[in-house]
């Protein structure tokens, strides 16, 4: 790790302001602290976020769950309103990582970072989220534009994230037995007038899938999946499964996923 | 008093260990320390054209940079292959210079070009990153099968063959399978799989110049050894004037037993700078830098009579050594591996045929089991298609083959001293429950899971060494244990041992045989290991040698303590040295009530003489002082054997297995500590389990290792076992007073092809390991036959 100069912001703005130059924001530092520890990165500053007051927390309404920036996935996993309104959301936090990450990582870091293995983002789109930054409300279709890549301009800072609340919902991942991150999984979430169906870890980013989407529009159940042709084309292969093997596990966790429903 | 051998005693070391007060070789920092970083070649196969360390000179810190170069000046040796192996055509095996820093070429990823000491770690890797090393790149030699038809990485090194070695009567064995109604035949790889040890390796060299005196710290299994080579080959100090430390070490599995690049530069380099040099590895240095284990490809036949009995075996095995023949890389896959394909069973002809080659991967050698695993792995995989062949149950197939009569001479190599192979087999099917299993399976059939059985029942060859046996096929030494057992005058003990403990309880273990022996309470032994300032000259740890050999040194030396103490009680006691009786730790004299603690008589060794109220006369002739040291060189190995059994569930949509069940009935002859023991096998099945389901050492085409971190690399985990059921048998060890067998390597021996069997009995056709999910998904779209009820 290099030598950075450590800094801590005590509201967003102050946050906003100390991002210039070679700084970045410190949330959780699950991904960053490895990230520098391997010489990966580097920066000259380090801005921590988390002791900003209201950047952490959990508020929920009839239509949506809106989820503070810092808050972290032990907080999401472990909240009695997130388990109401939207249960598969807390089961997604409850599934990343180990107790250490869940108690550090946090979901705007999640979000932020987009690995294009990793569980929120697939939340984020298949529950038609919407990200907060100090600046502006993104779309989570416009937010995840390719792998570790975001619509978040440098030194943009997201404040929370909102969740549309579904009539149902599931997210079912086949974790990568190394990483434990997804070697797919697969959100799907069913409103009054459509079907979001997102899927993570299989593609270089986050994406929705039309053909599911559409098929389980007309006929929400698992049943409904199996004349569904998932191409691999387009899709990751690696030494943990090859494109058609994911192709394959779309279908399997996207069943599981409807019928955990 | 009860007895302490064979109590489930809590471990002395846990409190220390548990409460993060262990001192591991990370945790010393000594005056003036510099820190070091490795340059590591990132090129699997390269010349180096030119290392320009000018600018990284430069960068704030650095204290002194070496190369290869520097090396060779000072006459610095390479590290050496301990145990020469002749290939069939009578010719010595063939091997590459093993230079701690390379000299003109790199041959693995993360091989060591140039070492980088500076004021700070920061400062020494910023500097390590501004080393300008000039590489020609070349085709790496990467693939185990092809390596032999691959381009000659070594001048003089033809087919990248290190040896052609052959075991057996190859003519015999011919006609034992001619004889046969059923040729089985199997082709497997054993898959590559990096050690991990909790702890990383470390090293601090640190030379004082005005006593001439080297110290080295170091993460080591075996630090006389380590010594000894450093000294006699590497010439890094001569070994009067050289210690060498290992404090406590957080697990080996072999991957410490010998040593490394990096402990000969720190040593050297601190001599050089006059201040110590302390080098940690990183994990990722670790992964690519630690020696692997297993890698082999091998085909194997086996003969059968249609009622079952084996007629002949033969192996042909490819073993991939890595880049460099590191210290027991070629004893490994041929007199730790070849003997072993028997297993237990009583086989008349047989022949094993391994082909050592060099490819440009890290270094593969011993790891947890040694040869031993890649023996079961294949003669249990055979004899388990063989048994489906001939429709025979499984347990029957093997019982018939079993080795029934003891002593028994094999056809290879072992003469197997004592066993009884049905009876750990039948209390393994009982605990199991193996004749509810078909039931279990159609429970599992109808939550629309495939279910399957597989059975290991192996041996191993354990407590290494007979001096005189593995000196006369090629070790560079003997493998003998030491131990030394010091009184204190205040009747406290003090035990060393030539072996090493990184995990295996040595100073529980062995302060209960102490304990036992000479009647001392538990709390007044402290065993003391691992430091070649303290204890006399040992062989180390591995190869389940430290209870079976280290453990009878230590019984040895307690002897001579208490036949020393019978001269003195006697004395004492005013009676005759045969007729005293030692008991509990009292000497008393024949027919009277006189008797005299241990306690007293170590008080009269260390105060002769009469003062005041004391009266402590010794003998004529005794010498004052009490303290025994004992060399122990067993007479045999010892043969662990056991039976383990091993359910798993594959869910049909994603491939995935799961261990459902799992039982371990295991022979280890006497047992001292049974809790320890247990761990012992727990952890070894963990591992074993890791090999068969997840773990892989994989380089790509280029020689880039791609699983070098834990996000590629997968351990497993607690959440991967059911509750495993163990089991004991006992036919104590005939090769050594204590009977102890050993235990250490048992489960990740026994384990590998018990899971395989399972996961090939659920899928229905061959699975290579590790049976990931999308192997066993692919094996089942091929062999749709095997479909659950659901
Ligand atoms: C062992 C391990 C296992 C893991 N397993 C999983 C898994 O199974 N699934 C999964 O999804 N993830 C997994 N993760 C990743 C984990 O979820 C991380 O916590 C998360 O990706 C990053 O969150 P963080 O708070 O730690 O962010 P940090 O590491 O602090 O930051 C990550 C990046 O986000 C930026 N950032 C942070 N907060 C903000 C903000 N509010 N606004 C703008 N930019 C911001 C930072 O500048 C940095 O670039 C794992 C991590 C580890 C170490």
């Amino acid at each position: 790790m290099k030598n950075f100069n450590f800094k801590s912001a005590a509201s967003t703005k102050e946050a906003s302001k100390l991002a210039s130059g070679r700084a970045t924001f410190l949330a959780g530092g699950m991904s960053l602290i490895p990230a520098l520890k391997l010489r990966l990165a580097a920066y000259s500053d380090l801005i921590n976020i988390k002791n900003i007051k209201g950047l952490s927390g959990i508020k929920v309404s009839s239509k949506s769950i809106k989820i503070g920036a810092t808050t972290t996935h032990a907080e999401v996993a472990s909240s009695k309103e997130v388990g109401k309104s939207i249960p598969s959301l807390s089961i997604l936090a409850d599934g990343i990582g180990d107790p250490q990450v869940r108690n550090r990582g946090t979901i705007g870091g999640s979000i932020a970072n987009n690995d294009p293995a990793a569980d929120y983002p697939s939340a984020c789109l298949a529950l038609n989220a919407t990200i907060h930054t100090a600046k502006r409300k993104i779309p989570a279709d416009k937010f995840f534009k390719g792998m570790f890549e975001t619509e978040l301009k440098k030194g943009e800072l997201i404040e929370a994230i909102e969740f549309e609340v579904p009539e149902k919902s599931s997210y079912v991942k086949y974790p990568n037995p190394a990483s434990r991150y997804a070697v797919v999984g697969v959100y799907v979430a069913k409103f009054n007038k459509e079907v979001r169906v997102s899927v993570t870890g299989a593609g270089n980013s986050v994406f929705r899938s039309k053909e599911l989407e559409t098929v389980l529009s007309s006929n929400f159940s698992a049943v409904a999946i199996d004349n569904v042709n998932i191409s691999s084309k387009g899709l990751n292969s690696d030494i943990h499964a090859s494109a058609e093997y994911r192709a394959h596990l779309i279908k399997v966790m996207t069943r599981k996923a409807v019928s955990s429903c | 008093m009860v007895s302490l051998i064979g109590s489930k005693l809590e471990r002395k070391e846990d409190k220390r260990f548990l409460t993060g007060k262990g001192n591991y070789t990370a945790d010393i920092n000594l005056v003036n320390q510099t820190y070091a970083s490795f340059v590591r070649s990132p090129h699997a196969r390269a010349k180096i054209n030119k290392i320009d360390i000018s600018k990284a000179e430069k960068s704030p810190g650095v204290v002194k940079i070496l190369t290869g170069e520097d090396l060779a000046k000072d006459k610095i040796g390479g590290l050496i292959a301990g145990w020469k192996i002749v290939s069939q055509d009578g010719k010595d095996m063939k091997v590459p210079p093993h230079p701690p820093l390379a000299n003109d070429t790199v041959n693995y990823v993360g091989d060591h070009v140039a070492i980088v000491i500076a004021e700070t770690l920061e400062q020494a890797k910023n500097a390590a990153d501004l080393v300008n090393v000039s590489y020609k790149i070349k085709k790496a030699v990467v693939n185990t099968k092809e390596a032999m038809n691959s381009e000659a990485i070594y001048e003089g090194i033809e087919k990248n063959l290190c040896f052609d070695f052959l075991l057996g009567d190859k003519g015999k064995t011919d006609e034992g399978l001619s004889k046969s109604d059923k040729i089985i035949k199997l082709d497997l790889i054993n898959n590559r799989l990096i050690p991990n040890a909790m702890e990383p390796r470390a090293s601090i060299g640190d030379y004082n110049p005005s006593s001439e005196q080297l110290t080295l710290y170091t993460t080591n299994q075996n630090p006389h050894l380590t010594r000894l080579v450093l000294s006699a080959f590497s010439a890094i100090a001569p070994e009067h004037k050289f210690r060498v430390v290992a404090p406590d070490v957080g697990g080996g599995f072999g991957s410490k037993i010998y040593p490394y690049a990096e402990d000969a530069v720190v040593a050297w380099a601190s001599k050089k700078i006059e201040r110590p040099v302390k080098w940690v590895a990183e994990r990722s240095e670790s992964f690519l830098s630690d020696c692997h284990g297993r890698d082999h490809v091998t085909h194997v036949e086996l003969g059968v009579k249609n009622d079952g009995k084996i007629t002949a075996l033969k192996v042909e095995t490819i073993a991939n050594i890595g880049a460099y023949a590191s210290l027991f890389a070629t004893v490994t896959p041929t007199y730790l591996y070849a003997p072993l394909i028997l297993g237990l069973y009583d086989i008349s002809a047989a022949s094993c045929n391994v082909k050592a080659v060099f490819t440009n991967t890290a270094p593969v050698d011993a790891y947890r089991g040694a040869g031993r695993p890649e023996a079961t792995f294949l003669i249990e995989r055979i004899v388990t298609e063989a048994a489906k062949e001939i429709g025979m149950d499984q347990a029957e197939f093997r019982k018939k083959n079993f080795i029934k009569k003891f002593p028994h001479q094999q056809c290879l190599v072992h003469n197997i001293d004592s066993g009884d192979y049905s009876a750990h087999l039948e209390k393994a099917l009982e605990i199991s429950d193996y004749k509810n299993f078909e039931n279990r399976r159609s429970q599992s059939s109808k939550k629309g899971k495939l279910r399957g059985i597989g059975f290991s029942t192996y041996i191993e060859a354990c407590g290494i060494a007979p001096s005189a046996v593995v000196m006369s096929i090629g070790a560079g030494v003997g493998l003998w244990e030491s131990a030394e057992i010091r009184f204190n005058a205040t009747g406290n003990v003090s035990v060393f041992t030539g072996s090493h403990s990184h995990g295996q309880g040595h100073e529980t273990t062995f302060a209960q045989i102490v304990g036992d022996k000479l009647g001392v309470p538990i709390e007044n032994i402290d065993v003391v290991h691992g430091d070649t300032d303290k204890g006399p000259f040992g062989m180390g740890t591995y190869g389940s040698r430290s209870l079976a050999v280290g453990g009878t040194a230590i019984a040895k030396a307690c002897d001579k303590i208490v036949e020393k103490g019978k001269k003195v009680a006697a004395h004492m006691l005013e009676g005759k040295p045969e007729d005293i009786e030692f008991k509990a730790g009292e000497f008393v004299l024949k027919n009277s009530n006189k008797k005299k603690t241990i306690g007293e008589i170590a008080f009269a060794c260390y105060l002769p003489g009469q003062f005041g109220e004391v009266k402590s006369p010794l003998p004529a002739g005794v010498e004052p002082g009490l303290k025994e040291t004992a060399f122990y060189d067993p007479i045999n190995f010892s043969f662990p054997a056991g039976t383990h059994i091993c359910e798993v569930e594959v869910d049909e949509d994603t491939g995935e297995t799961k261990v459902e069940k799992y039982t371990a009935v295991d022979d280890f002859g006497t047992i001292i500590n049974p809790m320890i023991v247990e761990g012992q096998v727990y952890g070894g099945i963990a591992q074993g389990v890791g090999q068969a389901l997840y773990e892989n050492g994989h380089y790509d085409e280029s020689g880039q290792l791609t699983t070098a971190s834990y996000m590629d690399y997968t351990m497993p985990r607690a959440d991967n076992f059911p509750q495993i059921k163990l089991g004991f048998t006992s036919t104590p060890a005939t090769s050594n007073p204590l009977g102890a067998k050993g235990c250490g390597e048992a489960g990740a021996i026994a384990a590998p092809p018990a899971v395989m069997n399972a996961v090939i009995d659920a899928v229905g056709t061959d699975v290579s390991m590790p049976a990931t999910a999308e192997k066993v998904w692919k094996a089942l779209k091929k062999n749709p036959s095997k479909k659950a009820a659901a």
